[in-house]
C-alpha cells in the first residue's frame, strides 16, 4: 500500500509536470482528482477502514490529494502566466510612433504682465481700476488741466470720433463733452476713481491707450498702465520708493537703479521722468545697475509726478486736505525689457509664431510666492 | 532745440565742461537727446599748402603733390584741375574718414604713385556742394591747424527736449538762465536792449484786433542792404539745422533761436498804406513763405495793409512782402500774439512753425522793446540803413501774479526739505521776486508757473531730484483684501482657460476697415483722423481681427489656428468685455491612427463655448441654445447660448462662406464670441459650501431609441425626456444619431436616481411609460 501511494503520487506529478496546455492539465485533474479519479477512489476507501487503520492511511491519501491539487494549481498558474506573455507578446506595438499632441495654448504677453503688475501692485495695496477707451475730452484732457487750446493736447496726437457720447446712456452726468475721442493715456480713469472713490486710493488701471503715431517704435493702439495715489502727507518721497519697489519686484532685481529727471505733464506738479539704467550684456540691454556705470545708459520707463492740485480739485475733492502721487508707464515696453520682444508691431499681429515663442502658458500664474515673472 | 556750446557761452559764463553741460540740463528737466560735435567726422583733415605740383607720369588726369602739412612734407596724388603750387587746401590724413563716403584713407599707389592722403572738395567734406576742385583757403590759413579749427566747426551742438511749459527755454539765453541757477556759471548781462533814437518817420500800425494781438510794435529800417549774413551768423545757423537764407531773415532765425523772440520783417517797399492787426475776413487767402496758400477765416488774426494780408500772424509770414535782395526799406515787426488764437489757428491751418510754437506756448510780455531793439541794432549793424523811431500800438498783457508760499511746502509735497534761504535764492536766480513774507512773483517769462506746487518743482528741479529719499508707503491697516474685481477675475479664468485648452491670445486692432465693421453688424463709432482707412472703425465685434489674423497664419503655412483675443466690443451704448475665438485649418491633422485632417466645424465651436462657460462659472446646464447668431455665420451651423430667452452669454457655429470670402479664407472657420458682462454674477456666499451628500443606492441607466421627425432638435426631445419625471430622471442625453432613408434615429441614455428604496420594476416600467409619452407628444416614436 504504502509503495503504491508512492508510485502513484510520483506517477501523477510527472503527469502534471508534463501537461504541456490546460486541456492535458484537466485531464490530469480528472484523471486523479475526478469523480472517477483514482484519488477520489482512494478517498472513498476510507469510510470501510477501521479507525485505527484510517488513523494511519487518512493523512497518508489527503497527503496524497493536497500534493497533487497543489502541483495542478501551479502548473496552472505557470501556463496561464505563459500563455499571457505568449499573447502580450503577440499584442506588441511600436511605441516609437508619433501620438497626437494635445495643443497647448498661450497667453499674451500683455495680459501676462498685466497679472504681474496686479500682483506687485496688490501687495502694496493698489486696486486695479478700469475705464472707457471711448472717452470725453473733459475727462482725457479738461479735468487733467489740459485746456483746450493747451500745446500739451498736439503732444498727444489725438484720435477723434465722429460720433458724440450720450453721457445719460453711459449713466454719467453731463461733463461738458465738446469731442469725443480715444483716450490717449490712461490717466482718465484717475479723474473717474476720485470722482467715484473717497481717499484714501491706491489703484492702478491698465489697459488699451490710442495715439495717432505709427513708426517703428509706435503703434496707434499701446497699452499703459496708470498708477494714483491720493492720501494725507504723501509726498515725492513716496512715489519714488514706489517706483522703485516695482521695478525692482518687475525685473526681480535688487540692483534697479532708478533716475528721476524733472519734466511737465500738465497734471502734475511737480513731475518727473523716470529713467532705469541699463547695461550692454552680449549685444543686449539689461536693466539693472546705474546707468552711469561704465558701459550703461538710462531708459526713459515712465513719467510721473505729484497730482496737480487743480486736478484734484476738478475731482471734488480739497486739494488742502489730499494730495498724492500719479505714474504712468507703457506695458509693451515693459514686456520687450523684460522678456526680449525688440519689435513692437509683433505684438499686434496675432502670428502664433510669436505667440508661441513669448506667450506665457496658462499655468504660468504670476504669484508673489512663485515670482511674478516666468522664466 | 539745438544750440551750440559757444552759442550758450555767449550767455553764460562758465568754467563747466560740455560734460557738465549736458548733465547739468538733464538734471534741470531740460532733457539733451543729443550731443554732437560736427569736428569729430572731420578729425585727420588739416590745412595745408601745396608745396610742388607735377604731371603724374601714367596718367595725363593726374597730379603728384607735395604738401606742407605743418610737421612733414607728403607725396599725394591728386585728380582735381585746380590743384597748383601754392595753393592752401584741406589734405585728409592716412587713418581720416570722408565724411560724403565713409571712406577711409590709406597710404596706397595710385597707378604707380604712392599716395599719402587726399586733398579734398567741398562736397567731400560735406561743407556744401561743390566738387569741381578742391577747397581753396585764404593764402594766409594756418598751415598745420586741423581743419575744423581752423573753419570753426570744433563747437559742440546739444539739442534738448523742450517741454511745452518752458517758452522761455525756446531760446538759448533761457536756457542758460537755468543752468546758472543751477550753479554751473554765471548769467551775462543781455546787451543792446537800449532803444536807440530813431530818424524819419515811425512806421503806421494800429490793432483792430486787440484780442489777438494785445500789443504790436514795429521799427522802419530804411536805405539797407540785404546780403548774406556774416559768417558768425551763417556759421550759428548752419549748425543748429536753420539754412540761411539772407541777412535780415537769419537775423529773425537768429533772434528767435538766441531768445525766443520771433519777429516779422516786411518789405516796407510792397506794402500800400499802414499795417494793421485785424481778424481775417472769412474766405481771405495769403501765399505764405513755404509756398502755400492759406483761406483764412474770422477767427484768425492776421497782418494786413490796404491790399490784403500779409502776415498769419504769429505763424507765418506772406510771400508778397517777403524781403529780397531788392529790399531797401523795411518795417521790423514785434508783437504779442494771443497764445490760444495762435493754437487754434495753428490747427486749423495745419501749419507749424518756429514762431507758431513759441507764441502758442506764451513769449515773454515784456521783452517785447529789448526784442525790437536787438532786432534793430543786428539789422543796422549788418545790413546798415536808418532806423526810424519805434511805434507802439497796444499793451502786452503782463498779468503779474503772486502766490503766497509756504518753504516747508518742499518737504511735505516735494519729499525734500530744503533750507528757506536757499529756496530764496534758488527763486530769484530764476527771475522769481520773493518779498520777506514769501509773496512769490513769477517772472513775466515764465507763463507756465502757476501755484505753490510749482514753486515747489522750481526748487525740488534745481535743488536736485536725484536728493529726494525714497519713503516706504504706509502698509494700509487690517487684512490684504483681494484688489481685482469680480470682472477682473473672470477675465483671467476665461483667459488661462483658453490657454489651457489650446488657444492662443492674441491682441488686435481696436479699429477696423469700414467693410469689415459692416460685415459684422456695423460700427457704432468712427475716427475722424483715422491713420488709414483699414484702422477707421471702432469693432462692433472681435472676429473681424482674429479672422484677419487667422488668414495670415495660414497664409504663413500654420496647419491649426487656434486664437482667443479678450477685449472690448464698442457699441452705441457703450464698450462691452468679449472673448472671441476663431479655429481655423485643421482640427486634427492627418495622422496614422487619426486617419485623414479633419477642419473644425460648429460643434467644436459650440465645445469651447460651453467649456469656457463652464470655466467662466456660468450654469452650462441650463443654457439654451437658440438660433440668430448673425450674418456673419452660417445660417444652418450656429447658435446662441441663452440663458433664458433673452440673455445671449456666446455666439457660436461655423462661419458663413461669404465672411470667409471677404476675409480670404479657403475651407471652414468656427468662431465663437463670448459676453463676458452678460455672465451672472457669481454669488458671494462664503467659502464654505454645502455638506457632501451622494446618493446612497447606484444610479439606473435605461436607452430609448426613437424614430423622430426630421425637424425635431436633439434638444427638445431631450429636454421631454428629462422632464417626463422629474423626481425619478436625473439626466438624459443622446448617444447615437442617425439619418437612414428620409427617418432619423436617435437614441437617449435615461439616467434614474433612486431614492431611499431601489426601484422595483413597476416602477421602472411606469417611469419608462412617462419618457415615451412625453417624446411622443413630439412626434417621436419608440423603435420596436
Amino acid at each position: 500500500m504504502t509503495d503504491d501511494l508512492d508510485t502513484m503520487r510520483e506517477h501523477m506529478l510527472t503527469a502534471i509536470a508534463a501537461a504541456t496546455g490546460l486541456e492535458a492539465l484537466e485531464a490530469c485533474r480528472v484523471s486523479a482528482l475526478g469523480k472517477q479519479g483514482s484519488v477520489t477512489a482512494l478517498l472513498k476507501t476510507l469510510g470501510g477502514m477501521s479507525p485505527e487503520q484510517r488513523l494511519v492511511e487518512g493523512p497518508r491519501i489527503q497527503g496524497l490529494r493536497e500534493a497533487v491539487s497543489t502541483a495542478i494549481a501551479e502548473r496552472k498558474a505557470a501556463l496561464e502566466a505563459a500563455a499571457l506573455e505568449a499573447r502580450l507578446a503577440s499584442e506588441r506595438l511600436d511605441m516609437t510612433l508619433p501620438v497626437e499632441a494635445v495643443p497647448a495654448g498661450t497667453v499674451h504677453p500683455v495680459s501676462q504682465v498685466m497679472d504681474e503688475l496686479a500682483e506687485i501692485f496688490a501687495d502694496l495695496g493698489f486696486s486695479v481700476a478700469t475705464g472707457p477707451e471711448i472717452e470725453t475730452d473733459w475727462h482725457n484732457f479738461t479735468a487733467l488741466n489740459i485746456p483746450a487750446s493747451h500745446p500739451a493736447r498736439a503732444m498727444h496726437d489725438t484720435f477723434y470720433l465722429q460720433q458724440g457720447i450720450d453721457a445719460k446712456a453711459r449713466g454719467e452726468a453731463d461733463e461738458k463733452t465738446t469731442f469725443s475721442l480715444l483716450r490717449t493715456h490712461t490717466s482718465p480713469v484717475q479723474i473717474r476713481t476720485m470722482l467715484k472713490d473717497k481717499p484714501p486710493i491706491r489703484i492702478i488701471a491698465p489697459g488699451r491707450t490710442y495715439r495717432s503715431d505709427s513708426d517703428a517704435t509706435h503703434t496707434p493702439m499701446f497699452h499703459q498702465v496708470e498708477g494714483l495715489v491720493i492720501d494725507k502727507g504723501i509726498t515725492l518721497g513716496h512715489l519714488k520708493w514706489t517706483l522703485e519697489t516695482f521695478l525692482k519686484a518687475y525685473f526681480e532685481r535688487d540692483d534697479i537703479v532708478l533716475r528721476l529727471r524733472p519734466s511737465y505733464f500738465p497734471f502734475t506738479e511737480p513731475s518727473a521722468e523716470v529713467d532705469v539704467g541699463y547695461t550692454w550684456t552680449r549685444g543686449k540691454r539689461v536693466i539693472g545697475g546705474s546707468g552711469d556705470a561704465p558701459g550703461g545708459g538710462w531708459m526713459e520707463v515712465l513719467g510721473s509726478g505729484m497730482v496737480h492740485p487743480k486736478v484734484i480739485a476738478a475731482c471734488g475733492l480739497d486739494p488742502a486736505e489730499w494730495q498724492g502721487f500719479a505714474f504712468g508707464c507703457g506695458i509693451d515696453r515693459l514686456a520687450m525689457l523684460k522678456y526680449g520682444m525688440d519689435d513692437l508691431r509683433a505684438f499686434f499681429d496675432g502670428d502664433i509664431r510669436w505667440l508661441k515663442h513669448y506667450g506665457f502658458a496658462a499655468l504660468d500664474v504670476p504669484t508673489l510666492s512663485g515670482g511674478v515673472g516666468a522664466a | 532745440m539745438k544750440f551750440t556750446l559757444s552759442w550758450l557761452k555767449e550767455h553764460l559764463d562758465t568754467q563747466a565742461d560740455l560734460e557738465a553741460i549736458v548733465l547739468g540740463l538733464t538734471r534741470v528737466g531740460l532733457e539733451v537727446e543729443g550731443v554732437e560735435n560736427p569736428a569729430d567726422k572731420l578729425a585727420g583733415f588739416t590745412v595745408a599748402r601745396v608745396l610742388t605740383a607735377e604731371r603724374h607720369p601714367q596718367a595725363d588726369k593726374l597730379q603728384v603733390l607735395s604738401v606742407d602739412t605743418g610737421s612733414q612734407t607728403l607725396q599725394v596724388v591728386c585728380g582735381a584741375p585746380n590743384a597748383r603750387a601754392g595753393l592752401v587746401g584741406v589734405l585728409g590724413l592716412p587713418g581720416a574718414k570722408v565724411p560724403a563716403n565713409g571712406m577711409e584713407l590709406k597710404v596706397s599707389a595710385i597707378r604707380g604713385i604712392e599716395s599719402n592722403g587726399m586733398m579734398c572738395s567741398t562736397r567731400e567734406l560735406e561743407l556744401g556742394e561743390d566738387h569741381d576742385g578742391i577747397i581753396e583757403l585764404p593764402e594766409d590759413a594756418p598751415v598745420g591747424t586741423p581743419f575744423p579749427d581752423y573753419a570753426g566747426l570744433n563747437d559742440p551742438v546739444i539739442d534738448v527736449s523742450i517741454t511745452p511749459n518752458r517758452q522761455d527755454c525756446m531760446g538759448v539765453r533761457g536756457i542758460a538762465r537755468d543752468l546758472a541757477a543751477a550753479g554751473l556759471g554765471t548769467l551775462k548781462p543781455l546787451l543792446g536792449t537800449e532803444e536807440q533814437p530813431g530818424e524819419g518817420a515811425a512806421p503806421h500800425i494800429r490793432i483792430e484786433d486787440a484780442e489777438g494781438c494785445p500789443a504790436f510794435y514795429a521799427q522802419a529800417v530804411r536805405g539797407l542792404t540785404n546780403g548774406e549774413s556774416p559768417d558768425w551768423m551763417r556759421r550759428a545757423l548752419t549748425a543748429v539745422g536753420q539754412k540761411p537764407i539772407s541777412a535780415l531773415v537769419d537775423i529773425t532765425n537768429y533772434v528767435s533761436i538766441d531768445l525766443g523772440r520771433p519777429l516779422h520783417v516786411y518789405d516796407a517797399g510792397k506794402l500800400s498804406g499802414g499795417l494793421v492787426a485785424r481778424k481775417a475776413q472769412g474766405g481771405e487767402q495769403v501765399l505764405a513763405l513755404n509756398g502755400r496758400t492759406y483761406t483764412l477765416t474770422p477767427a484768425m488774426t492776421v497782418i494786413a495793409d490796404d491790399a490784403g494780408v500779409h502776415d498769419i500772424a504769429g505763424i507765418m509770414g506772406g510771400e508778397h512782402s517777403g524781403v529780397s535782395a531788392e529790399t531797401t526799406d523795411v518795417i521790423i515787426e514785434c508783437a504779442f500774439f494771443d497764445p490760444d488764437t495762435i493754437a487754434r489757428t495753428g490747427q486749423a491751418l495745419s501749419l507749424t512753425s518756429d514762431a507758431r510754437s513759441r507764441f502758442e506756448r506764451g513769449v515773454d510780455p515784456a521783452f517785447l522793446d529789448e526784442g525790437l531793439a536787438i532786432a534793430t541794432m543786428l539789422v543796422q549793424h549788418i545790413c546798415g540803413g536808418t532806423a526810424s523811431p519805434v511805434t507802439r500800438a497796444g499793451t502786452p498783457p503782463l498779468g503779474t501774479r503772486s502766490y503766497a508760499y509756504d518753504p516747508a511746502l518742499a518737504g511735505t509735497l516735494g519729499g525734500l526739505p530744503v533750507a528757506a534761504e536757499r529756496q530764496r535764492a534758488i527763486l530769484e536766480s530764476l527771475g522769481f521776486a520773493v518779498s520777506d513774507d514769501w509773496q512769490v512773483t513769477p517772472p513775466t517769462w515764465r507763463r507756465d508757473v502757476d501755484g505753490p506746487a510749482d514753486l515747489v518743482e522750481e526748487v525740488i528741479r534745481i535743488e536736485g531730484i536725484d536728493k529726494v529719499a525714497p519713503v516706504p508707503l504706509p502698509r494700509a491697516p487690517g487684512v490684504a483684501r483681494p484688489t481685482a474685481t469680480p470682472e477682473q477675475k473672470l477675465e483671467r479664468r476665461v483667459r488661462r482657460a483658453a490657454a489651457a485648452r489650446g488657444l492662443d491670445e492674441a491682441v488686435t486692432w481696436s479699429f477696423l476697415p469700414e467693410a469689415q465693421a459692416d460685415a459684422f453688424g456695423g460700427g457704432a463709432w468712427s475716427l475722424a483722423n483715422p491713420i488709414s482707412e483699414d484702422l477707421r472703425v471702432m469693432r462692433p465685434s472681435l472676429l473681424p481681427g482674429l479672422l484677419a489674423a487667422a488668414e495670415r497664419n495660414l497664409r504663413r503655412g500654420a496647419g491649426a489656428v487656434r486664437l482667443f483675443e479678450i477685449g472690448r466690443r464698442y457699441l452705441a451704448e457703450g464698450e462691452r468685455p468679449t472673448l472671441a475665438l476663431v479655429l481655423a485649418g485643421d482640427r486634427r491633422s492627418r495622422g496614422w491612427r487619426e486617419g485623414k485632417a479633419a477642419p473644425f466645424d460648429a460643434y467644436d465651436a459650440k465645445a469651447e463655448a460651453l467649456a469656457l462657460l463652464a470655466a467662466a462659472g456660468a450654469p452650462v446646464d441650463n443654457l439654451q441654445v437658440m438660433g440668430q447668431a448673425g450674418a456673419a455665420f452660417h445660417p444652418g451651423q450656429s447658435g446662441t447660448l441663452r440663458l433664458g430667452p433673452k440673455t445671449v452669454l456666446a455666439t457660436f457655429g461655423a462661419v458663413h462662406p461669404s465672411t470667409l470670402k471677404a476675409f480670404d479664407l479657403d475651407g471652414a472657420v468656427a468662431a465663437v464670441e463670448l459676453y463676458l458682462d452678460a455672465l451672472p454674477a457669481r454669488r458671494g456666499s462664503g467659502f464654505a459650501r454645502p455638506a457632501f451628500a451622494p446618493p446612497a443606492l447606484q444610479a439606473v441607466r435605461r436607452d430609448f431609441a426613437f424614430l423622430v421627425p426630421a425637424d425635431l432638435a436633439a434638444d427638445a426631445l431631450v429636454r421631454a425626456v428629462r422632464g417626463a419625471d422629474k423626481a425619478a430622471i436625473t439626466g438624459a442625453r443622446v448617444f447615437d444619431v442617425f439619418a437612414k432613408g428620409g427617418e432619423t434615429s436617435m437614441a437617449v441614455e435615461v439616467v434614474l436616481q433612486p431614492g431611499e428604496k431601489a426601484f422595483v420594476e413597476a416602477e421602472l416600467k411606469a417611469v419608462a411609460d412617462k419618457v415615451v409619452a412625453a417624446a411622443a407628444r413630439l412626434g417621436a416614436a419608440l423603435r420596436g
